[in-house]
C-alpha cells in the first residue's frame, strides 16, 4: 500500500477549511492582546506594501531605501481539527490604513469591535465603518484596569450602537474572556445568517 | 550564499522577488491555507529561494497565505503572487476559505467553528 509512504502529505485531510474572524478596534485598545489570549501561536504580523494608495502621502525620498510604506496586521491562529483552522486578524489601527479593512473582512465570519472606555470616540470610525458593510459584528468593551467602569448600557447609549448589535464587557488579557467573545461573534452571525435565510434574501458575507 | 543584515531594512524592492508583477495569476484569500508534499518541495528547490522556503513552511503543516507572508517576511502583495505561481505549478495545494454562499453549508462551518471554540 503504497499511500502509506513518507510523503508527509498523504496524512493530510483531503480538504482543509479556513475561517476568520477579524478583530477591529483603534490604535492600542488591545487588539493584539486579545489574540494573543486565544492563538496557539505567537501573533505574528504580516505586511501589505503601500503602493498607490501612499503616493501623495508619503514621501519615500526622505527615507532612504525605503521605497514604500507598510501596513502591519497582526493575526493568531486556533487549529480546531485536522481540517479546521480558525485565524484571528487584527486590523491595522490607524485610520489612513483602512483600504486594508476591505480585504481583511471579505470571506469573514464576523468581527468584534474593541473598545476602550478611556477613549470611547476612537471606537465611532469602527463601528461606522462596520454599519455601512454587511457582516455581523458585536461591540467587546474591554476593561482596562485603570478605565472608569460603566455599565453596558451606557456605552451602548455613548456609542449610539444599534439594538441588535451584541455588547459584552471582556478583558482582552483573559482566555476565558475572549473565548466569550468569540462565541458571541459567531452566535451572533448563526442568528444573522438564520434571520436572513428565514425573510429569504440570504446575501453573501463581506 | 547569507545576506547581509541591514538594520535600514530590506533594500531589494518589494516587487524584485516577482519580477515587477504585482498581480497574482489567481486570487487566494489571506487566510486560505497551503500544503506541499515532500516530493513538490524536491521540486521547489528548483524554483527559487523565496518559494523554496515556502515550500518547507508547507510540508509539516498547511499554513495561510497570511502565515507563510510572515514567516518569510515577503509583503502579503509578494507572497500571494509566488504562492499563486506555485499553486499553478503544482508545488503546492490550496486549501478552501470557508464558503461565502450556501446556508446549509454557511451554517455548518459556523457550527464547526463554535463546537471549536467552545472546546478551547
Amino acid at each position: 500500500m503504497d499511500f502509506a509512504s513518507s510523503d508527509r502529505a498523504a496524512t493530510q485531510p483531503t480538504e482543509i477549511t479556513s475561517a476568520k474572524i477579524v478583530i477591529a478596534g483603534g490604535f492600542g485598545v488591545g487588539k493584539t492582546t486579545l489574540v494573543g489570549a486565544v492563538s496557539e501561536i505567537e501573533p505574528l504580523t504580516t505586511e501589505a506594501v503601500m503602493t498607490s494608495a501612499g503616493a501623495g502621502i508619503d514621501d519615500a525620498s526622505k527615507v532612504p531605501g525605503k521605497a514604500t510604506t507598510t501596513v502591519a496586521m497582526d493575526f493568531g491562529r486556533i487549529t480546531m481539527a485536522d481540517d479546521l483552522i480558525l485565524y484571528l486578524f487584527g486590523t491595522p489601527g490607524q485610520t489612513r490604513f483602512w483600504f486594508m479593512w476591505d480585504e481583511l473582512i471579505r470571506g469573514a465570519v464576523g468581527a468584534a469591535v474593541l473598545v476602550d472606555t478611556r477613549r470611547l470616540t476612537d471606537a465611532f470610525a469602527p463601528l461606522d465603518y462596520f454599519e455601512n458593510r454587511h457582516l455581523p459584528y458585536l461591540v467587546a468593551v474591554n476593561c482596562f484596569d485603570d478605565a472608569p467602569r460603566y455599565e453596558p448600557e451606557e456605552v451602548r447609549e455613548a456609542l449610539a450602537i444599534p439594538a441588535h448589535v451584541p455588547l459584552l464587557m471582556c478583558d482582552a488579557r483573559h482566555r476565558d474572556s475572549v473565548k466569550a467573545v468569540l462565541i458571541g461573534v459567531v452566535e451572533h452571525a448563526m442568528a444573522t445568517l438564520v434571520a436572513e435565510h428565514e425573510k429569504g434574501h440570504p446575501a453573501p458575507v463581506g | 550564499m547569507t545576506e547581509p543584515h541591514d538594520p535600514r531594512g530590506n533594500l531589494v524592492r518589494p516587487y524584485a522577488v516577482t519580477r515587477g508583477r504585482t498581480e497574482p495569476i489567481r486570487d487566494i484569500p489571506i487566510e486560505a491555507v497551503l500544503v506541499a508534499g515532500s516530493a513538490a518541495v524536491q521540486e521547489a528547490r528548483f524554483a527559487g529561494h523565496d518559494k523554496y522556503r515556502i515550500a518547507l513552511l508547507c510540508e509539516p503543516k498547511a499554513q495561510s497565505l497570511a502565515e507563510l507572508a510572515a514567516l518569510t517576511r515577503l509583503p502579503l502583495g509578494v507572497a500571494r503572487v509566488l504562492v499563486a505561481d506555485m499553486v499553478a505549478d503544482g508545488l503546492l495545494t490550496l486549501h478552501s476559505a470557508a464558503p461565502r454562499t450556501g446556508f446549509s453549508e454557511r451554517m455548518d462551518l459556523l457550527g464547526r467553528v463554535l463546537g471549536g471554540l467552545r472546546k478551547l
